[in-house]
């Protein structure tokens, strides 16, 4: 492997991740006073509530004999009991229970990591505890937002899980891997900008005057009907470090000022996508798409849900296909084009991240290709 | 499975010495293989006392930015063991074996009032959790205890730093620390995490066991180290085996029967486990219970002793002056 220059960025191909970051174990739903057990950034978590509701991670197995908690049965207002010995642990991690003895060994502790709801996710941090503060939490207000309406689900992605933020820093393969769809010619056909801050990458592609592909067309026709015309079509993918991705999405009949600001004449949607590490080579995809329009419609939300949900199992083929490939290639590199550049400014600001947790490429002997 | 609790083994450089204060010296140890020291880990380490390699443990009060050197604070403890002395006779230069850091008491963020009782030595266990909770502006308070001015170690580092979250208990001033007021005002909000003589901790942990407060919010740290009594020199019978053996003032009864042939079970050896329990058949003496293993009902008992450190003394009182010769305890082992 070259040297990293981090002037000028890498060719990595698989990316380490930062554990000084929120990511999200499970939706809400899932998580319930009964513990299930969820790998996140290679640590296995027993993600459970306590009876006021607060959600609790903590690591998967046991002080004792490390036999998983997750296996065991929720106990008393916050405790969870393994399954094994019985041994009774809190929300914080802290013993509260053992048998065959009359006291509690003070050492008796598993790791409880900070967790938090929001965004109809349960979000958890793996680094340094001093330095989780929820306020960094992306924002993906669309989620429970009154004015939004929406539904997803989660793929459990066979790749690691930069290769699914390059998937959505570049839409142009839209028009290759999604041709019934969403994809058309006119992806590749058009200019986009890019644009970075310290913790965030924004790319936007307009695409005027032009016949909307067949999933645009429908939803369009779900508040103008009869509309065969022309539309402006937009992408705005905004990255927020390190692997949340909400993309603003629409088509409004063309020449009414969507590109100004009007979107009246139109349909808008927000793809939220959020991706969690779970190993190097792994990862949970958590992803909904919200609309602002006919909100009563369950049958929309029902469709549209489906219709991505069609979308995405194709990445899926796709993005499990090249993690094979890169594996079966070690010795050979990605070579970088211009479409790269939003994928290449996240690597960016994940390489920083990553280097001031002195955790650049420092799984390499692990396995990892750089 | 504790937070950190996988030893590796690597090799200490000693960079710094310096008195701390009365018998206590500061020490810098840089580690070849450098690891972070979460707020509560200690490191053990491996000198060489009366002519045999011990192992001994000691909290991390502060570490380089760069991870490589920790600091320790280290008491030459009265009656020691030898393992105390055998560290205060280091000098700069010095290679000894030492393990990365080991984490038994965390620090757990998130609380909304922390009290931190440190009395003695038992500050070295508690310091780099204040630092960390004033870095994150946390409502702490951080009660100091020790016998006198002269006693106190990193006093003045500490006043610098917490100000007047720093509260200072002096013997010689006749300032204790007022325990059950002190208990009476916390409530199930506050986390206390204490570390000190075995006198202190349990006047606390009695007065929170009385209490109505959550006893997980109660955090203590002990390497068994610290007894109602001075060391003395006693003698251990297992009449099952025909073993007699003399336990002199620096060794454990352990490590007396270990020495002896006898084939013993144990794990934490600091009193915590309460694997290498032994049974008392006979006691001339009064046992001084080191350990958090058994429960004041099993204690006032003592039909069972954690023999990694508790210790057998040969009155109440702790006075030997009266009694003919040392204590005399038969057992019954494993």
């Amino acid at each position: 492997m070259v040297a990293h220059n981090l002037g000028s960025t890498t060719t990595t191909k698989i990316t380490n991740y930062p554990l000084n970051a929120w990511y999200v174990a499970a939706w809400d739903y899932e998580v319930t006073r009964n513990p299930i057990s969820r790998t996140i950034a290679d640590r296995p978590l027993a993600l459970y509530r306590t009876e006021d509701g607060k959600p609790v991670a903590l690591a998967d197995a046991c002080w004792h004999r490390l036999a998983p908690l997750s296996m065991g049965k929720a106990v008393g207002k916050d405790g969870i009991q393994c399954p094994y010995h019985g041994i009774v642990f809190n929300s914080a991690g802290r013993c509260i229970s053992m048998p065959a003895q009359e006291t509690v060994n003070p050492s008796a502790t598993v790791p409880s990591f900070p967790a938090v709801q929001r965004h109809r996710y349960v979000w958890v941090w793996l680094g340094d505890p001093t330095l989780a503060d929820p306020d960094t939490i992306p924002n993906m207000f669309q989620m429970d937002h009154p004015e939004w309406t929406g539904d997803g689900r989660t793929i459990h992605a066979d790749c690691n899980y930069q290769l699914i933020v390059d998937n959505l820093m570049d839409l142009t393969h839209e028009e290759f891997v999604h041709g019934s769809s969403i994809g058309q010619a006119e992806l590749s056909e058009s200019d986009f900008t890019t644009t970075h801050d310290d913790t965030s990458v924004t790319v936007t592609r307009w695409m005027k005057g032009i016949y909307p592909p067949p999933f645009w067309k429908k939803n369009l026709h779900d508040v103008f009907p009869g509309y065969e015309g022309k539309v402006d079509r937009w992408q705005i993918i905004r990255f927020e470090a390190p692997g949340t991705i909400c993309i603003d999405v629409g088509v409004a009949k063309a020449d009414t000022g969507a590109p100004e600001g009007d979107r009246s004449q139109g349909v808008n949607a927000f793809v939220m996508n959020t991706i969690t590490p779970e190993t190097a080579k792994t990862s949970h995809y958590f992803w909904s798409i919200q609309r602002n329009y006919r909100l009563d419609s369950q049958t929309i939300t029902t469709q549209m849900r489906e219709g991505v949900h069609g979308v995405f199992g194709e990445d899926e083929v796709m993005l499990r296909a090249q993690q094979r490939a890169i594996d079966a290639n070690p010795d050979y590199e990605f070579y970088n084009i211009n479409i790269d550049a939003g994928g290449m400014w996240v690597r960016r600001l994940l390489e920083r991240q990553l280097l001031a947790e002195g955790r650049l490429g420092t799984k390499q002997e692990d396995g990892w290709t750089e | 499975m504790a937070a950190t609790n996988i030893e590796v083994w690597q090799q200490g450089e000693i960079m710094e010495i310096s008195q701390a204060a009365n018998d206590i010296k500061k020490i810098v140890i840089r580690q070849s293989k450098p690891a972070k020291a979460d707020p509560g880990s200690h490191i053990d380490l491996m000198v060489k006392a009366n002519g045999e390699m011990v192992r001994r443990s000691y909290s991390v009060v502060s570490q380089s930015e760069d991870l490589r050197d920790l600091t320790l604070g280290v008491f030459l403890v009265p009656n020691s063991r030898g393992g105390s002395i055998a560290v205060h006779e280091l000098t700069v230069g010095d290679q000894l074996d030492i393990t990365q850091p080991l984490q038994n008491f965390p620090l757990r963020v998130g609380a909304e009032r922390y009290v931190l009782i440190a009395g003695g030595i038992g500050v070295t266990a508690i310091m780099a959790m204040a630092v960390v909770l004033k870095r994150i502006g946390a409502n702490y308070t951080l009660m100091y205890a020790a016998r006198s001015s002269d006693a106190m170690a990193f006093r003045e580092e500490l006043k610098a730093i917490h100000g007047d979250n720093l509260q200072i208990f002096l013997d010689e001033d006749k300032n204790f620390i007022q325990i059950p007021e002190l208990i009476a005002s916390l409530d199930d909000n506050t986390e206390l995490y204490i570390c000190g003589p075995i006198r202190l901790m349990d006047a606390v942990r009695r007065a929170w066991t009385e209490s109505d407060l959550e006893y997980t919010n109660l955090r203590y740290e002990t390497f068994g180290a610290s007894g109602w009594f001075n060391p003395e020199e006693f003698i251990v019978r297992i009449p099952a085996k025909n073993v007699e053996v003399l336990v002199d003032k620096q060794h454990s009864m352990l490590e007396a029967l270990e020495a002896a042939g006898v084939d013993m079970l144990s794990d934490c050896r600091k009193g915590e486990c309460g694997l290498c329990e032994v049974r008392v058949s006979k006691l001339v003496g009064r046992v001084d219970h080191r350990d958090v293993f058994y429960s004041e009902r099993q204690k006032e008992e003592s039909e069972k002793i954690s023999c990694c450190v508790s210790r057998i003394v040969t009155s109440d009182t702790g006075l030997a002056s009266d009694a003919s010769g040392p204590a005399v305890v038969e057992i019954i082992t494993t």
